[in-house]
């Protein structure tokens, strides 16, 4: 019976991490089929790198990426704080209507950009993939900065206050700092549901400009290639970093 | 202790959504003096509290503090510092910079922070935790770093809102030992807010008693215990036992004949009486005294029986239902030539009470 428990264990991470391991195994793999070892190799990541049209992909997934991670980061944050500290009308319709976006499915939500920026005249590419971006990772950053701002003790604030603290400073010396974990954590989780979107993106980017799933999602309909392979392991790599990053600027706050 | 007045509420009106909370609300507090608001829940202690720290804005009157109307300026421009019943440290900030905050707000000069800091953490004997993030703190010494916190600034005032109740019993009566030495060891005004009557007593040199916003009565410990002007008073402090009385006659200046259910009493009252005036007889539990029957053959008090006693260690607490259908309760402590002494559940016991020891309030002094 002591052996079950162990074992237990092994096999959840076989089951969870096993695809990943022969994934990142076959990108080193010298043969072009995953089924046999045919000795280790960077030629996919070469070749990867010759393959322009899938770096550009790459290349401008990661742009958006960033970018809407800044953006949704800053409006979100500036949200829950409005939505914590100040009263205003529609306070309660604004917040259940952040959880209205959240919850629809993304089909829906592709849709209703592709109206939106047909009936603005607005071109698909960079800008509509932007701002569709921004949107949808908007309501998770709020979500997130907002639980932890709710935690808090409200005396903490009157306290600064009463210590002589400005409203500026109580934000820059109190809030800002008490909050980073959180608006870490929410330009992290915006970062990646950017990189990973396909069904909104699929319907609001144009030709002039592609992005990495799209591009992948393309490719596989012909049969998986290795580059494929090699791409999604530096993906792997850049996500753990990141996760790594933030959690070690988090662990140093406290 | 000058018997100045140094803070003062004058007139002071405040509103939430219509509805008074305080009402034309006047308080003298005086330089250098402990001074307690005692009042159940909801009875509009904490809105004066905040009022005076400035976190609510008076919609009438005025706050003045030290010659100066204070009543429009906001809370960080005020010379009070609040120490509150959640510590509210910050939590992100070390012991050290917990207590600099105020210091660092109001520019001081670096070395002298240090200086400061350090002072204050002695002064709440917290010497050596200065690196402590609040987290690995108990909650007594979270508590004192608040405290050291609010005293740094040496604020004109202190304002401590139901600073204590978060703490253990033991731990509680600790603190109120060293709040009241840190009191006179600083020389600061204290206002202490509270529902807990024993801590209102135990500490402070004069409390407020306050009901839905209306003071009761202000006093010194002993004169609120001893001599409450009204029934709410009575009963909020310590417990009580009223009598309804019927003045039948008078023996002499502040002596009394008195109806009080079917028999005769003679009490003293330190107020003028009529004939037939309704007063309201007040005795606390260590005030009565319970015979056996059997040990006084003669008729001497109200009859009645215990119906539960309960062990306290310093005193025996009774309940007792007075044949006339009135229910007392009696604390008798213990005597060093009867350490065994008891009730049984339903014997029958005569009450009284020690002459002289009763207070008296006229019937329709309860203010509303």
């Amino acid at each position: 019976m002591k052996i079950f428990k162990p074992l237990f264990i092994l096999s959840v991470f076989v089951y969870l991490y096993l695809p990943m391991l022969v994934l990142i195994t076959n990108s080193f793999n010298q043969s072009k089929y995953g089924h046999k070892w045919a000795g280790f190799s960077w030629k996919w990541y070469e070749k990867l790198w010759n393959n322009t049209g899938l770096m550009d992909a790459f290349v401008n997934s990661l742009t958006i990426a960033v970018l809407t991670a800044f953006i949704a980061t800053l409006l979100g944050t500036l949200m829950a704080l409005a939505i914590h500290r100040y009263k205003f009308r529609l306070k309660s319709t604004t917040s259940s209507m952040l959880f209205i976006l959240m919850m629809s499915p993304d089909i829906v939500l592709a849709i209703t950009f592709l109206i939106i920026f047909i009936a603005l005249g607005i071109q698909l590419g960079f800008w509509s993939l932007l701002i569709a971006h921004i949107t949808f990772c908007l309501p998770f950053v709020v979500i997130t900065v907002y639980a932890q701002l709710k935690g808090f003790d409200n005396n903490i604030l009157e306290a600064a206050q009463d210590l002589g603290a400005s409203e500026g400073k109580i934000f820059r010396v109190i809030i800002l700092p008490m909050i980073l974990p959180a608006v870490l954590s929410g330009w992290l989780l915006s970062f990646t549901l950017s990189l990973d979107d396909v069904i909104i993106s699929s319907f609001v980017t144009g030709p002039g400009f592609e992005i990495l799933p799209i591009r992948v999602f393309s490719m596989v309909k012909v049969g998986v290639s290795p580059e494929v392979n090699a791409l999604a392991t530096i993906l792997l790599v850049i996500s753990l970093s990141a996760i790594a990053v933030i959690s070690l600027l988090i662990k140093r706050k406290q | 202790m000058t018997n100045s007045a140094f803070l003062s509420l004058d007139n002071v009106t405040k509103r939430y959504q219509n509805q008074d909370v305080l009402r034309e609300f006047d308080l003298t507090i005086n330089d250098g003096e402990f001074f307690t608001i005692l009042g159940p829940s909801g009875c509009g202690k904490t809105t004066i509290l905040r009022l005076i720290a400035g976190f609510e804005k008076p919609d009438e009157g005025q706050v003045v503090l030290d010659g100066q109307d204070i009543a429009h300026l906001s809370a960080e421009h005020r010379p009070t510092n609040t120490v509150f019943q959640s510590y509210a440290l910050f939590p992100h900030m070390t012991v050290f910079d917990n207590v600099a905050f105020g210091l660092k707000m109001s520019g001081v000069k670096k070395s002298e922070i240090k200086q400061r800091v350090e002072d204050a953490l002695a002064v709440v004997q917290l010497h050596g935790f200065e690196q402590r993030l609040p987290h690995q703190l108990s909650g007594g010494q979270k508590q004192r770093v608040a405290i050291a916190r609010a005293i740094v600034n040496r604020p004109k005032v202190l304002l401590l809102d139901e600073s204590l109740s978060a703490l253990d019993h033991k731990l509680r009566q600790k603190m109120q030992n060293e709040l009241k030495r840190i009191q006179r060891q600083l020389n600061i005004t204290f206002i202490y807010v509270t529902h807990d009557q024993e801590e209102a007593l135990t500490m402070s040199d004069r409390v407020l008693v306050i009901n839905n916003g209306q003071p009761q009565q202000v006093g010194t410990p002993r004169e609120i215990y001893e001599s409450p002007v009204n029934l709410f008073v009575a009963r909020f402090i310590g417990e009580s036992n009223v009598f309804k009385a019927r003045i039948t006659e008078r023996l002499e200046d502040f002596q009394y004949m008195a109806e009080i259910h079917g028999i005769e009493w003679k009490i003293f009252a330190d107020h003028k009486f009529d004939i037939d005036d309704m007063v309201h007889v007040i005795l606390r539990p260590e005030d009565l005294r319970v015979m056996y029957i059997e040990d006084a053959p003669q008729e001497s008090g109200f009859l009645g029986q215990v119906i539960e006693r309960n062990y306290t260690g310093k005193t025996l607490d009774s309940v007792i239902k007075l044949d006339n259908g009135h229910t007392l309760v009696a604390s008798e402590f213990f005597n060093e030539d009867d350490p065994d002494f008891d009730y049984k559940i339903n014997q029958k016991v005569w009450v009284n009470w020690v002459h002289g020891w009763e207070h008296v309030i006229k019937a329709d002094e309860l203010k509303k």
